[in-house]
């Protein structure tokens, strides 16, 4: 995106700050998929999700004079997304309280589904019951092109309880770093792990039938 | 081999994961967090073990899928109002104040 406005990072926020239409424009079209897909691991409806996109960039307006680039101006745009969905997750009831004992039901499905993996007793305990095979060397963006299989990860990724959700959204769909995930979401680092790992298990098992041709 | 270098792989061995707890362990030697000892007889377990291979491969491939997840799509409506909104703060704020030329 910023190639596309041919700015570098303190350009862009200059630029944002001096309340250039055309690169707000531009950063608003850049950003607000995925700031969509982040508020909806908050808020209860696709509806909802996309006013916290409206608060945020009016958060945006209002505060891009403030902003120092202490963070990137994406983590600083999500942290206002957070701030922002948490405060409406609240007022929907829907949201969750962070940590691990948060009451979503299925916080340790992550580690109970990757545990049945292994062989629990006698001299093979720890052993894979089923040792896993390579997946095929197709490229992910190949794989992607089967609506089932995206659907089948879309799916995983909405069952996932919220704050494993919003982890492996900041992570891995969005790339932002594991140090300011933990300050987006006020987490601490080992719980940020760990709610990654349960989350990933989770995204792995229903990618599975994709890669490896059969239902496993 | 070496007898001392040979001792100190037969510790690590002793000391060895086992391949769930490699699986367990995937995200933190992802993340650079194992210590130099659990890195060590993390990747002395990988060389041995073609199932906990394949199984990080198989997480690695996971990230890679969802690293390329497109973002979900912006009806033409919700852009269209979120420019007016930029407008009509820009009207109530005409000279928005610039911090420096560094910022």
């Amino acid at each position: 995106m910023q190639d596309t406005l041919n700015l570098d990072e303190p350009g862009l926020v200059q630029a944002l700050q001096a309340g250039d239409e055309r690169v707000f424009a531009a950063v608003m079209d850049w950003y607000s998929g995925s700031l969509i897909r982040l508020a909806m691991s908050f808020v209860p409806s696709r509806a909802v999700a996309e006013e916290v996109v409206q608060e945020t960039w009016l958060g945006v307006f209002e505060g891009i004079h403030r902003f120092e680039s202490r963070s990137s101006f994406k983590t600083w745009l999500f942290r206002i997304l957070t701030n922002r969905a948490k405060t409406r997750g609240l007022r929907e009831s829907r949201y969750q309280p962070f940590g691990l004992t948060a009451s979503s039901g299925d916080t340790d499905e992550g580690l109970s589904l990757e545990d049945s993996l292994f062989v629990t007793e006698g001299s093979g305990r720890g052993h894979w019951k089923d040792p896993p095979d390579a997946w095929e060397p197709d490229t992910p963006e190949r794989v992607l092109l089967s609506k089932e299989c995206r659907a089948a990860i879309e799916q995983a990724i909405e069952r996932l309880p919220p704050i494993q959700r919003q982890v492996i959204t900041l992570r891995d769909i969005e790339g932002v770093g594991s140090e300011e995930v933990c300050n987006i979401l006020e987490i601490s680092e080992t719980n940020q792990r760990v709610l990654l790992h349960r989350a990933r298990t989770k995204v792995r098992r229903e990618l599975n039938p994709y890669v490896q041709g059969d239902t496993r | 081999m070496d007898t001392n270098l040979k001792h100190k792989l037969m510790r690590y061995m002793a000391g060895n994961f086992s391949c769930q707890e490699i699986a367990q362990l995937i995200t933190d030697y992802l993340d650079g967090s194992l210590t130099l000892s659990e890195r060590v007889r993390f990747q002395l377990h990988l060389g041995l073990c073609f199932a906990c291979r394949n199984y990080l491969g198989q997480m690695k491939y996971t990230i890679a899928t969802l690293r390329q997840l497109p973002p979900e799509p912006v009806p033409q409506q919700v852009k269209e109002e979120l420019l007016e909104r930029f407008r009509t703060w820009k009207q109530r704020h005409p000279q928005p104040s610039v911090k420096s030329e560094t910022e």
